[in-house]
């Protein structure tokens, strides 16, 4: 209750008028930088992070994590207005909730994706204040062979959503596994995939794929079709969440807030794992999968909850170590550097009001961002009324601005173009996108990490299961492979015992289950 | 952390696009004009070195012209170092570069060296430093290289950066001065020092190694422990000084990761020396003096041919190294 009480006292130095709106500026800010495609959070919060030098340290943290979360969320508004994700993490967002935003459910994509942020943001940070150093400690021994199994299990995972056709469904994964190879390997420093190019020596960055496949992608199919097919005009439905939608959200909400935290808080941890574990569950556990792919609220609910809860506990190495694991919170490290916080295994016991009024300044961005996009995601929704054409015009001058400011180099815009064709090429012949941005993703994290841990073992494949942790799940991998199996031996035997035969294939049993043999 | 130098380096671009297109106007004679490339993202070492002495010759007005960062990433500068090459006669670009960019031609198999370029001057050394966790039964470095000896591929030992780069080069430098076969050394690379303080806060590796800018938090809080230092003298100030130097303690190796500035091939004399004397001028300004302090930077100003000597022996040792440990 100490921690409490020091939380108390940071919120009740930090909730002033002034302060209140020196935070709502920066969502403001934020928001509206974030949402310009090809800017992510990180860029947004570089970018913004200037204007609150020369502010006393508790408005400046106070406008600063304003910034944060409204960059943040402004990431999430653009993959599902315009399908451009803005960083890795957005990436699953982007899949469901653009499919939700076509089919006239914006606002609710919208509003589920803030409500989502607000609890997992505010369950995170509490999450920092209660378990920081105790946790710190812990995560630091969370290593390579753990992280290597639960990407393995996400692996098959992903055998879920390979699509209704598995051979395009494994084409388009082992496709992104192969866009996942370009690159320096880290192990020999041998140049992959390059085709002699120094451009190509670095891995392909994800956004640029993602921005590519999806919206360059998409406008270019939309290009393609415009003379056979009418404009579709997008639908405009509802502007608030209905019962239906509260009711299918809370449940991802808090599935991703819990999933997305501790990845935040393992230094190798990384953002993007739990956004698709989470959107790899709530398919398996929602009611109408079938609406997955269609644009299933629960697909946005879930990953948006886990990326910011992931967000917010990258905080615990951050502060408690020293450590910055994403892109967003090594530019919060400078900022921090920059105010003057020396994060480190110190910070707690030297600057303790410092933290305090960091932690709450974050509750109380989080917290205004809520109240004032709430009631602008029927205003975002309007922005799809835009006549089609000027819209994909203005995304793929974004589109191309982002790509090409990163390097300042023309070859990054014929990347897009490559990604744009892949794009268009995919939807041609029917491939599902999913598995190749998850073979994209996850590639490159299983080999550097098998790699890793066989790298400290001497190659010894014994330092695949040196952690309790991986044992852990590789248990629940095989649990996954098996139980089908298992149920499939254990079910015939059931009718039998009451004397009735086997159904036969296609027939439902009693509980209206279609048989599949 | 590769997103992370990415995301960070296209802030800062998008930031200097806005900058530069807001100040069309030259200040000064347009001749005399300078472009200053950085071959990694901003915050990394080359662009706090390469920034700072910018901004001295800036400040001063050495040049009489003015100056254009310009950040070129990729393939550990080895994106930068092709453009240097592709710009031949260009009297008008500088780089600033380092032993990393040196071991980069080799990693990603170029057709060219660092010494083919023109030479300008060595600017600044860093140490590095042998880390391991405090509860490491290693209490000086004599310990760890008698354990290192009875077993080298038996002690797993990290680095910030691939092989070809400094962090992994010094090991292998180590490893040879000692008696050691570099081949046989297990070196896990990590992609900087944030994966590689979790490391060996965790127990995951036994030693790391690398410059120790990055650790100096963990070293105050007695977290992590210094065992050596690898340059000339002792560190004078920070969480590791008085920590021994390798040769102190026996072992006859020196290792710095330095940082210079060079300029496309095929220069004329003049200009050259024109270039050299920039640099120097810049090197006797009192802002210099400072930038040197800020950084906790050794100053190594070597200029002109000596440093084109300096390069070429740089060169033969890391291909040397590289071919011992197979990379070549």
């Amino acid at each position: 209750m100490d921690n409490l009480s020091l939380l108390w006292g940071g919120l009740e130095s930090a909730v002033t008028p002034e302060n209140l709106l020196w935070a709502a500026l920066g969502v403001l800010l934020g928001t509206f930088v974030g949402v310009l495609p090809g800017i992510g959070p990180a860029m947004a919060v570089a970018l913004l992070l200037p204007v609150t030098y020369g502010l006393e340290p508790t408005q400046a943290f106070i406008m600063f994590a304003g910034i944060y979360y409204g960059g943040m969320y402004g990431g999430s508004t653009t993959s599902i207005l315009l399908n451009t994700p803005g960083e890795s993490s957005s990436v699953m967002t982007a899949i469901e909730g653009n499919k939700m935003a076509k089919a006239g459910r914006a606002a609710q994509a919208l509003a589920t994706a803030a409500i989502g942020s607000f609890i997992a943001g505010t369950a995170g940070t509490l999450g920092v204040v209660f378990f920081a150093p105790a946790l710190a400690d812990v995560a630091v021994r969370i290593g390579a062979p753990s992280y290597l199994a639960i990407t393995i299990m996400a692996l098959v995972l992903v055998t879920a959503v390979l699509g209704t056709s598995r051979l395009r469904g494994f084409i388009a994964l082992f496709l992104g596994l192969t866009i996942g190879l370009v690159g320096l390997d880290l192990n020999t420093g041998q140049p992959r995939l390059g085709f002699g190019t120094t451009q190509l020596a670095d891995r392909l960055d994800i956004v640029v794929v993602a921005v590519g496949i999806f919206a360059l992608g998409e406008a270019l199919w939309v290009a393609a079709h415009l003379r056979r097919t009418p404009m579709q005009i997008t639908p405009v439905g509802q502007p608030f969440m209905g019962k239906d939608d509260w009711r299918r959200s809370w449940g991802p909400w808090l599935r991703g807030t819990a999933l997305g935290f501790p990845f935040g808080a393992v230094p190798a941890g990384g953002a993007e794992t739990p956004t698709f574990l989470s959107y790899l569950a709530e398919k398996k556990l929602s009611k109408h999968p079938e609406e997955f792919g269609r644009g299933a609220i629960e697909g946005v609910a879930g990953p948006e909850a886990a990326n910011n809860a992931s967000a917010a506990g990258t905080f615990v190495p951050l502060l408690a170590l020293g450590l910055p694991v994403t892109a967003t919170a090594t530019i919060m490290l400078a900022a921090l550097q920059g105010y003057g916080i020396q994060p480190g295994p110190q910070l707690m016991t030297e600057q303790p009001d410092l933290v305090w009024t960091l932690l709450a300044s974050l509750l109380i961005g989080n917290t205004l961002l809520l109240v004032l996009n709430l009631p602008l995601a029927p205003l975002w929704a309007r922005l799809l009324r835009v006549p089609r054409p000027y819209l994909y015009s203005g995304i793929l001058f974004f589109a191309s601005l982002g790509a090409y400011t990163v390097n300042l180099d023309a070859f990054d815009l014929f990347l897009l173009l490559v990604f744009g064709l892949l794009g268009l090429a995919m939807r041609r012949f029917g491939l599902p996108v999913l598995p190749l941005v998850l073979g994209v993703i996850l590639g490159p994290i299983l080999e550097s990490k098998a790699r890793e841990a066989l790298a400290i073992s001497g190659g010894s494949a014994s330092g695949l299961v040196d952690e309790p942790l991986a044992v852990a799940v590789y248990a629940v991998v095989a649990l996954l492979l098996l139980a089908p199996f298992v149920l499939a031996r254990l079910r015939p035997g059931r009718p039998r015992t009451d004397g009735r035969a086997t159904p036969e294939a296609g027939e439902r049993t009693d509980d209206g289950e279609l048989v599949d043999r | 952390m590769l997103t992370a130098t990415r995301a960070l380096a296209a802030a800062v671009a998008a930031v200097v696009v806005t900058v530069t297109a807001g100040c069309g106007v030259t200040r000064g004679d347009a001749s005399r004009d300078l472009a200053m490339w950085i071959p990694n993202s901003p915050g990394g070492g080359y662009d706090q070195t390469g920034r700072a002495a910018v901004s001295v010759m800036e400040h001063d007005d050495v040049t009489g012209g003015d100056f254009e960062v310009t950040n070129i990433l990729g393939a550990g500068g080895s994106v930068a170092l092709t453009r240097l090459m592709g710009a031949a006669g260009d009297e008008h670009t500088l780089m600033t570069m380092g032993l990393g960019v040196v071991g980069s031609a080799y990693s990603f198999a170029l057709p060219f060296k660092v010494t083919d370029a023109t030479p300008i001057a060595q600017l600044i050394e860093d140490q590095e430093g042998v880390l391991v966790p405090t509860d490491s039964p290693y209490e000086s470095i004599d310990d760890f290289v008698d354990a290192w000896r009875a077993d080298p591929a038996g002690i797993a030992v990290g680095g910030g950066s691939s092989p070809g780069g400094p962090d992994h080069l010094f090991p292998m430098q180590l490893a040879e001065a000692v008696g050691i076969e570099p081949s046989t050394v297990r070196y896990v690379p990590y992609d900087g020092g944030g994966p590689l303080t979790s490391a060996l806060l965790g127990d995951k590796i036994a030693v790391g190694f690398s410059g120790l800018g990055e650790f100096e938090g963990q070293i105050a809080a007695g977290e992590l422990r210094v065992l050596a230092v690898s340059g000339e003298e002792r560190l004078a100030r920070g969480p590791a000084a008085d920590v021994p130097t390798l040769t102190e303690s026996g072992i006859d190796l020196v290792f710095t990761n330095w940082r210079g500035v060079l300029a496309p091939p095929d220069l004329s004399e003049e200009r050259r020396a024109e270039l050299i004397a920039f640099i120097e001028e810049m090197h006797a300004s009192p802002e210099w003096r400072r930038a040197l302090e800020d950084n906790g930077w050794t100053d190594a100003l070597v200029t002109g041919d000596d440093f084109g000597r300096f390069l070429d022996e740089q060169d033969a040792r890391v291909a040397s190294t590289l071919e011992e440990v197979g990379l070549l």
